[in-house]
């Protein structure tokens, strides 16, 4: 389609409108910079995606090779696939949107991966494979392979089917690296060989790496796993448009390696943890809200739920700290209608969002805004540390690691890992289940600290007996 | 390297750079959708999957092609679905849930004949039903 000389031609004026396409994307993503204006990005990038969509039907009606068999077989698959992807996104719950993005992952991946089997295959048949064409083809086949089975995984372990603790056994990583030495090994060899059998080695051993990559990572790291491979499906989709010469495949593809690329150092950044630090593993369990149970310890202050409540309707300010326990316990709607109740009552109440809170970037906002959490009270760290040395009460709920102070000091496993300044406020009410360690298996000196009060309840539990609480009291 | 190589090249890296520049700016609020967003865009990749159609006249093609569309399919459509119904849930204000978007007008889109899939589907993204 491309290296026109002179004369553009038909295809020409198609890869005009895929250009067109292509700024709808980037326009879309660019009004994504605003809660207020983020449904008309989606909008815009919709209207690009059906753009491309039409003018591909275009070109394959003009192209007029299309057979009946291939016409079903497209509209069909075409179809099918939209029903599943509509079903899935009206249905899924929002605490399961990592799962939902994880798979569409592997969708994404595969399909990209499949363009270039299928280009590989098609040239293969009529003679031989171009060398420049055939490094792009390896790539997308390995890439967008190793995203299928890894984001196929991730979704798993995130959804239960698999457990979320890290997995490994002996020769695991010594499996890990065969596997890789293989599928780049049989990849290059195709460089000088056009071979099916080494592409389909290659496809299988990049299958084979992408479960074993993902298997040891614990599920607290899920969010820079789901944003690397998001990145990865990004990268393949772009090897894909090499191989077909297809700009919007291309540039939408960069788009998305450079989205997944910027969350995944986001995330890594936000737990102070390299990249290869996360993929080796070796480190991190599965929810932090499934408590080890260990025994309260004597030095912590335990508050019931009236003392409590006073603290939080006696205050004119007050931060919440929301962690996954609290996504876990189904709680999220219990502590909207607590804050609603403190506002109604004149106390100044907002959000403090840790970036790795959820099990994806940015996901506590979504939980919260799905129970009716105004955007403006959902703050990000570096904006809301400077705010609790004037805070009243910190209520902290299934968040852990993100609040120990001990991070601050060098010499332990969250050493340097950002944190919220929860310390600071003038008093501190964490509601927790028990004493039980978070995924750094450390203690949080927090809770010993002569201003905090635990509340050890069940967090859906805690707010039930909370709300009523603080109703009994304002009224 | 062929000067259409070159070309396909080019515009990889202004893209990642325009990219990145996009995406820096994007609170970490909307983080999720973002996410979500850029998921629905790679399934432009349902393009690729369709031009296998052109050259696909075996059964090994056909299979390909087919399995190709329904990934790809999934992944455009449930993508943006899940985007807009996401974003929709993000308001100012707790009281006026209904006029929350002012400026959020419905782009006139054409339904896509033979292909139900995507008919509609502008409304399902941005407007139509309450509070699922």
């Amino acid at each position: 389609m491309t290296g026109f000389s002179g004369h553009i031609g038909f295809a020409g004026y198609i890869q005009l409108v895929y250009v067109l396409a292509a700024v709808l994307f980037v326009v879309g993503l660019h009004l994504m910079n605003s809660p207020a204006t983020a449904r008309r990005g989606n909008q815009v990038a919709v209207t690009g995606m059906i753009i491309a969509v039409i003018a591909t039907f275009v070109l394959l009606i003009h192209a007029g090779t299309v057979t009946t068999t291939g016409w079903i077989v497209l509209l069909a698959g075409g179809l099918i696939g939209s029903g599943v992807g509509l079903f899935a996104a009206r249905r899924v719950q929002m605490t399961a949107m990592p799962q939902l993005v994880s798979a569409f992952n592997a969708v994404g991946g595969g399909a990209a991966a499949l363009v270039a089997i299928y280009g590989y295959y098609q040239a293969e048949s009529i003679g031989g494979v171009l060398g420049t064409t055939s490094v792009f083809s390896v790539l997308d086949v390995l890439i967008g392979s190793v995203t299928f089975a890894g984001s196929i995984i991730a979704a798993g372990k995130l959804q239960g089917f698999i457990p979320g603790q890290p997995i490994t056994f002996t020769g695991g990583r010594v499996l890990n690296i065969v596997l890789a030495v293989v599928a780049l090994g049989s990849g290059a060899y195709l460089f000088t060989t056009p071979s099916l059998p080494a592409l389909l080695i290659v496809v299988l051993a990049s299958l084979g790496f992408g479960i074993m990559m993902v298997l040891p990572i614990g599920g607290a790291d899920m969010p820079v796993v789901i944003s690397l491979l998001n990145a990865f499906t990004g990268t393949a989709v772009a090897m894909a448009g090499f191989v077909i010469q297809n700009w919007a495949l291309i540039v939408a593809g960069a788009l998305v390696g450079a989205s997944g690329s910027i969350l995944t150092k986001l995330m890594a950044d936000a737990m102070n943890r390299s990249l290869a630090n996360i993929i080796i593993g070796g480190f991190g369990t599965g929810d932090s809200a499934v408590a080890v149970g260990g025994p309260i310890d004597a030095q912590v202050r335990a508050v019931a739920a009236d003392d409590a409540a006073i603290q939080l309707a006696y205050a004119s300010k007050v931060i919440i700290v929301p962690g996954y326990g609290l996504a876990a316990a189904q709680a999220q709607h219990g502590v909207a209608e607590l804050a609603k109740t403190l506002e109604d009552h004149g106390v100044e109440v907002s959000y403090a969002i840790h970036p790795v809170a959820g099990r994806m970037p940015g996901h506590m906002n979504v939980l919260l805004a799905e129970a009716n959490v105004p955007y403006p009270e959902l703050v990000e760290m570096d904006e809301i540390n400077p705010e609790f040395a004037r805070t009243d009460v910190a209520l902290v709920i299934g968040a852990n690691d993100v609040t120990n102070p001990a991070a601050r000091r060098p010499g332990n496993e969250i050493s340097g890992m950002p944190i919220l300044d929860v310390d600071q406020a003038k008093s501190i009410i964490v509601i927790k289940r028990s004493m039980g360690h978070g995924y750094a298996g450390l203690d949080n000196e927090l809770y010993y600290g002569p201003k905090t009060s635990m509340y050890f309840a069940d967090a859906k539990k805690a707010m039930t007996e909370l709300n009523s609480a603080v109703k009994t009291l304002v009224a | 390297m062929s000067a259409a190589l070159l070309t396909d090249l080019t515009i990889f890296i202004l893209a990642l750079l325009i990219g990145i520049e996009v995406i820096g700016k994007v609170p970490a609020t909307l983080h999720t959708p973002l996410m979500s967003a850029t998921n629905a865009i790679h399934g432009i990749v349902l393009v690729g999957a369709l031009l296998i159609g052109i050259t696909a006249h075996t059964t090994v093609g056909y299979v390909i092609g087919f399995v190709a569309a329904v990934f790809a399919g999934a992944n455009v459509v449930g993508g943006s679905v899940v985007t807009g119904r996401m974003l929709k849930m993000f308001r100012k204000k707790v009281a006026q849930p209904a006029a929350a978007q002012p400026g959020a007008a419905q782009p006139e889109l054409e339904s896509l004949d033979g292909h139900k899939g995507l008919r509609g589907l502008a409304d399902k993204v941005g407007m139509g039903r309450g509070q699922s």
